[in-house]
């Protein structure tokens, strides 16, 4: 049960996720902030795009699109964040 | 406060990526030294669950929202060091994948919302609490306002960014990021608190391995 204590992580953090088409579409404050002061025109787009502004591309539902965004980024950096502390523990053993 | 490219200028582009490129190995050099092999899925969740935090834009006055940086739980949890790779993983991500945050801006943006918001939360943690005791009240007094204080600093340095490279004059930005991010703050506070409150009533063991 405690081993698998992370499983049950995940899934809170996946249902997080799909809590994001509720989120706030107002501007953040930086944004809001460039805006006020005149400089938001300032900022250039990507040279090209992925999953944008957390939109899942080729699906109609926005909702479901955002939530297919937050899905694929949430198992992605537990996959990365996961993979990276792996790593760098390996390594400290094979110097040991 | 996710920076697009075109906001800075050269000079501070490469001085912050320079920065933070620095802050990354020396992260992977202090985590590899300190980090236990019961703490790496923590790491995995952590930046698992500061990205799907950050989706959820909650309003703060004025047609504004605001998100949780996430820095400062992860500095809580598992050290200052650990939570500059976690925040460097979100950002890198989100740059990459979701054109959230500029390419050239990661490293600023890596700067200001990993290595000064996760340093800063570290540290004003640590100060509340020895102030107030290392029990449950101290833990949540000192996750507020770590959590407050690492979105505050975070604006702050971003500003100085934005005025460094003549986007907007710094007695204009300055104040209009700092009173933002004081509200945008308090929300992260109150995240930061009540994740603490959850990992206190289940996993309290993962506090108790960073004060060691």
């Amino acid at each position: 049960m405690k081993s698998k204590w992370w499983l049950i992580a995940l899934a809170i953090c996946l249902a997080v996720a799909c809590l994001a088409p509720l989120a706030s579409s107002s501007p953040d404050g930086l944004e809001r902030v460039a805006e006020n002061e005149g400089f938001l025109g300032l900022g250039q787009d990507a040279p090209y795009q992925v999953i944008a502004d957390y939109v899942f591309p080729g699906i109609e539902n926005e909702a479901l699109a955002t939530i297919l965004a937050g899905i694929v980024g949430t198992l992605v950096l537990f996959g990365a964040a996961y993979g990276l502390a792996w790593l760098i523990t390996l390594r400290k053993k094979q110097l040991a | 406060m996710h920076i697009p490219d075109g906001f800075l200028n050269v000079a501070t582009l490469a001085t912050t990526a320079a920065v933070s490129a620095g802050g990354i190995g020396g992260a992977v050099r202090m985590v590899g030294k300190k980090l236990g092999e019961k703490q790496v899925p923590l790491m995995g969740i952590l930046a698992a669950f500061i990205f799907a935090a950050q989706m959820l834009n909650f309003p703060v006055a004025g047609g504004t929202s605001g998100h949780v940086i996430g820095a400062a739980l992860a500095a809580i949890l598992l050290g200052p060091w650990a939570a500059v790779l976690i925040m460097s993983c979100v950002l890198i991500a989100q740059s990459l994948i979701f054109q959230d945050g500029g390419l050239l801006a990661l490293g600023a943006n890596i700067f200001n919302m990993g290595i000064v918001a996760s340093f800063s939360a570290y540290y004003v943690y640590k100060l509340v609490t020895w102030l107030a005791g290392a029990n449950r009240r101290g833990t949540l007094i000192g996750g507020f306002t770590a959590a407050w204080v690492s979105v505050f600093l975070a604006s702050i340095f971003c500003a100085i960014e934005l005025a460094v490279s003549g986007s907007s004059p710094f007695g204009v930005v300055l104040p209009a990021m700092a009173g933002v991010h004081a509200l945008i703050g308090i929300g992260e506070g109150l995240i930061t608190g009540a994740v603490l409150v959850l990992v206190l009533a289940t996993r309290a063991d993962l506090l108790q391995l960073q004060r060691t």
